[in-house]
């Protein structure tokens, strides 16, 4: 920690060095991937270029301590003006006061435009916004799904969770050598409860009770939850998924997998390997349809702010529809508003990867807006791992649901009265 | 003799003093404070002292005796065995307010009841016992190996040098580099070390889970933190070894001793110090076991690689709750201490002998 502080105390410094006539804001991202980075460099580079009354500068910081990092620095109380956040942790953000409310920045046709996915919210104020989603799907290759004689998924009538099961074992028993479907075993930490938790929900459980937000007792442990993570202990026990893998996203690729449930982002290395062969389809219905979460990376405004004015401007700008479409087409990420989708070549009406956006808006269930989802994930998380070697799926889910309820009342609620 | 007395060596601990203080003493201090508040990491909640709330909830532990299954008739059920067939604890548990936060840790018969040990925190215990076991383990692989290594590399042959530097590579290679790597060896269907023993069987497939099955996890962890380390602890044995004054050896051969007599009643003893030390910093290393587990298990599957460490990392920053993390940490480090001075006490009364 107090190395931490060190550091951003250093980096305090390095910014105001350069105060001169544009105000200087400062803005930290997390370190994307080399494209996204820089599409997103690109944009400040415009902002600043555009008017001469601020200038951002931005701060970049390695993605996997990103979280810990802010933390650290709101604690410190030396957070940034305009920061990017992980769509789940914006409630906790927000519960401690280190980010400013939206609703009031914010126009409301500029909010009303963008999807569900797109607005981080606590106790429905909005705390952020993003300019990209993803979307969870099933990556097939049409030649394989042909040779094995299983039918392709569409929206009008997605694989029910026992056809697309009895579709992995037909794989199976032709195939043994085979896993059918590749679950990003490797994986860690949040792809679990985001992977998994849209199956609870539609199979119609969920994580945590929404209205209240302090009852998982039957919601994460009800019947319906129990059902599909029965459905998920099954695929693992029957071989038709690995337990355990050490490379995400290969098995596909090699045969060795003939369906990827993913999220969209592989869309485009799958595209390249696949052309034309490559089929997208939706996540397996449990009974209340398709779900797949939603929410990727937003931007906030710190409450220690100097400059709301200039934040502001900054947000607005990049929720313009042409913003919003060069940053998806920097890397093939789903446009959060229509009028961007339709300025970009993938997302458009007829676009070839226009279905992701429709699954995005169809089938988009967001993490709980509660500050106590880290306690959640990680229960959620524990409990998918064990019931995946074979654990008791009730047992399990009753620990979840009583070590999050715990923990809400353990911190009062988390601000959600009774 | 007489000694005399003054103050000066204080004086000249005192930098030393100061700064063990700061970095150690200072931090440990506040962490145990904090283990007496229920302070989250990110919260608008005023910190609140709730005496020793977390170490209750960590260190709870209770026995209740399991009911067995009884059919519509009264009688107790038996399957097909002529098993005595128990009830499931769990909807048990949770029905009873003073018993909902307790998990079964396990289960044991003593004549025909049976019995369940509960918990509070399961994974605390379950990590308790994996960190022992663990250093149980890795302790003498690690010394064992570094010691046949040293005795190789201390020998004179043509490319001495190069194998030294072969076995100490390992310790220099970044500890979740080497992990990944042995996940690929380790990895049940496509892995090196199944697809080898598959060749040697010459039955083709070998499919041991080596990650993936309780019994297995910790062991297979052990066996790569000790190929990892053990290259360090063959530097200080080699030093140790050359340290041995070379008229013993001679002397020993005067007298006819063999090899082995060599080995036992000039280098062991002559080694005493330098394994003294080795011991008790393997030790010490083994307790904090953290990597290698984040990277391959993550605790899993069953917590059967859950160690103290992760669980103090998993509660304090995972799950936000500092306070109760920093309980975890607090028992760790008693507990480190009491092995070191257990040890130190024992190896110091055999000096006395």
């Amino acid at each position: 920690m107090i190395r931490c502080s060190l550091l951003l105390f250093g980096i305090g410094l390095l910014s105001v060095t350069a105060a001169a006539d544009p105000v200087e804001i400062d803005l930290w991202r997390h370190e994307a991937e080399v494209v996204e980075l820089t599409a997103s460099l690109e944009a400040v580079d415009r902002f600043n270029a555009e008017q001469d009354q601020w200038r951002f500068s931005v701060e970049t910081l390695p993605q996997v301590t990103y979280t810990s990092a802010v933390t650290a620095a709101a604690l410190a109380g030396q957070l940034p003006c305009v920061l990017d956040l992980d769509q789940p942790v914006v409630p906790n953000f927000a519960w401690s006061g280190h980010l400013r409310a939206l609703d009031t920045i914010l126009s409301t046709e500029q909010l009303d435009a963008l999807s569900e996915g797109a607005k981080g919210t606590y106790k429905g104020a909005v705390y952020s916004v993003g300019q990209f989603e993803v979307v969870l799907v099933l990556f097939a290759r049409k030649s394989e799904l042909q040779r094995y004689g299983i039918r392709i998924a569409t929206m009008e009538s997605p694989y029910t969770a026992d056809e697309f099961r009895e579709a992995l074992r037909l794989i199976k028993r032709e195939s043994p050598e085979k896993f059918p479907l590749d679950l990003n075993a490797k994986d860690q930490g949040e792809w679990l409860p985001y992977g998994f938790s849209p199956w609870i929900q539609s199979a119609g459980g969920d994580l945590i009770d929404r209205n209240s937000y302090r009852r998982a007792d039957g919601y994460i442990n009800g019947d319906a939850a129990q059902a599909a993570a029965r459905w998920y202990q099954s695929l693992f026990e029957e071989r038709l998924a690995e337990r355990k893998t050490f490379v995400d996203a290969q098995a596909l690729i090699q045969g060795r997998a003939i369906f990827h449930y993913t999220g969209s982002w592989e869309t485009n290395r799958y595209t390249q390997a696949f052309g034309d062969d490559l089929v997208i389809m939706p996540p397996p219905d449990f009974g209340n349809g398709p779900k797949a979460g939603a929410g990727s990376w937003h931007w906030g405004i710190s409450s220690t702010c100097k400059h709301p004015d200039a934040a502001q401007a900054f947000l607005e700008f990049l929720l313009r529809p042409e913003e919003i479409a060069a940053t998806s087409s920097a890397r093939w990420q789903i446009p959060t508003t229509e009028a961007g989708a339709t300025l970009t070549e993938n997302y458009r009406e007829g676009g070839k990867w226009r279905k992701l956006y429709e699954y995005s808006r169809s089938y988009a269930v967001k993490r709980p807006a509660t500050p106590g989802y880290p306690k959640i994930s990680a229960a959620f998380e524990k409990a998918m791992m064990d019931i995946r070697f074979g654990k008791n799926v009730e047992d399990a889910l009753n620990v979840a649901a009583d070590a999050i309820e715990f923990d809400v009342e353990r911190n009062r609620g988390y601000g959600f009265s009774n | 003799m007489a000694v005399r007395k003054d103050n000066k060596g204080i004086l000249f601990t005192l930098p030393a003093l100061g700064l063990l203080g700061f970095s150690i003493l200072l931090p440990f201090l506040a962490a145990a404070l904090m283990t007496l508040t229920n302070q989250r990491m990110l919260t608008p909640n005023p910190t609140e002292f709730v005496g020793l709330e977390n170490y209750s909830r960590l260190l709870s532990v209770t026995v209740r005796e399991v009911p067995r299954e009884i059919d519509q008739q009264g009688e107790p059920v038996v399957d097909a065995d002529g098993n005595v067939v128990y009830q499931r604890l769990q909807p048990i548990l949770r029905s009873d307010p003073e018993l909902r936060a307790y998990q079964t840790l396990t289960e044991f018969d003593v004549g025909p009841r049976r019995y369940a040990i509960l918990a509070k925190d399961l994974v605390f215990w379950r990590a308790l016992g994996n960190t022992f076991f663990f250093v149980l383990l890795v302790v003498p692989i690690q010394i064992g190996t570094a010691l046949g290594l040293a005795l190789l590399v201390n020998q004179d042959f043509r490319g001495r040098t190069a194998f030294r530097t072969f076995f100490f590579a390992p310790v220099v290679t970044s500890m979740v580099v080497a992990s990944i790597v042995w996940s690929f060896l380790y990895n049940e269907n496509t892995g090196l070390i199944n697809q080898l023993l598959g060749a040697i069987a010459g039955s083709g497939v070998v499919a041991i889970n080596w990650l993936g099955s309780e019994a297995l996890a910790l062991p297979s962890i052990a066996i790569m933190s000790a190929w990892q380390g053990a290259g360090f602890q063959m530097l200080i044995i080699l030093a140790g070894l050359q340290s041995v004054d070379q008229q013993l050896y001679e002397a020993a051969r005067l007298d006819g001793a063999s090899r082995w007599q060599q080995f036992r009643h000039v280098t062991l003893p002559g080694l005493r110090n330098t394994l003294i030390f080795v011991v008790i910093a393997t030790t010490i290393a083994a307790f904090g076991l953290f990597i290698q587990v984040d990277v391959m298990t993550q605790g899993g599957p069953n917590d059967a690689t859950a160690t103290l460490i992760y669980h103090a990392i998993r509660s304090g920053f995972r799950e936000q709750d500092v306070a109760y993390g920093a309980s975890v940490a607090v028992i760790y480090f008693l507990l480190v201490l009491a092995v070191a001075l257990a040890q130190r006490r024992l190896t110091r009364s055999a000096d006395e002998r």
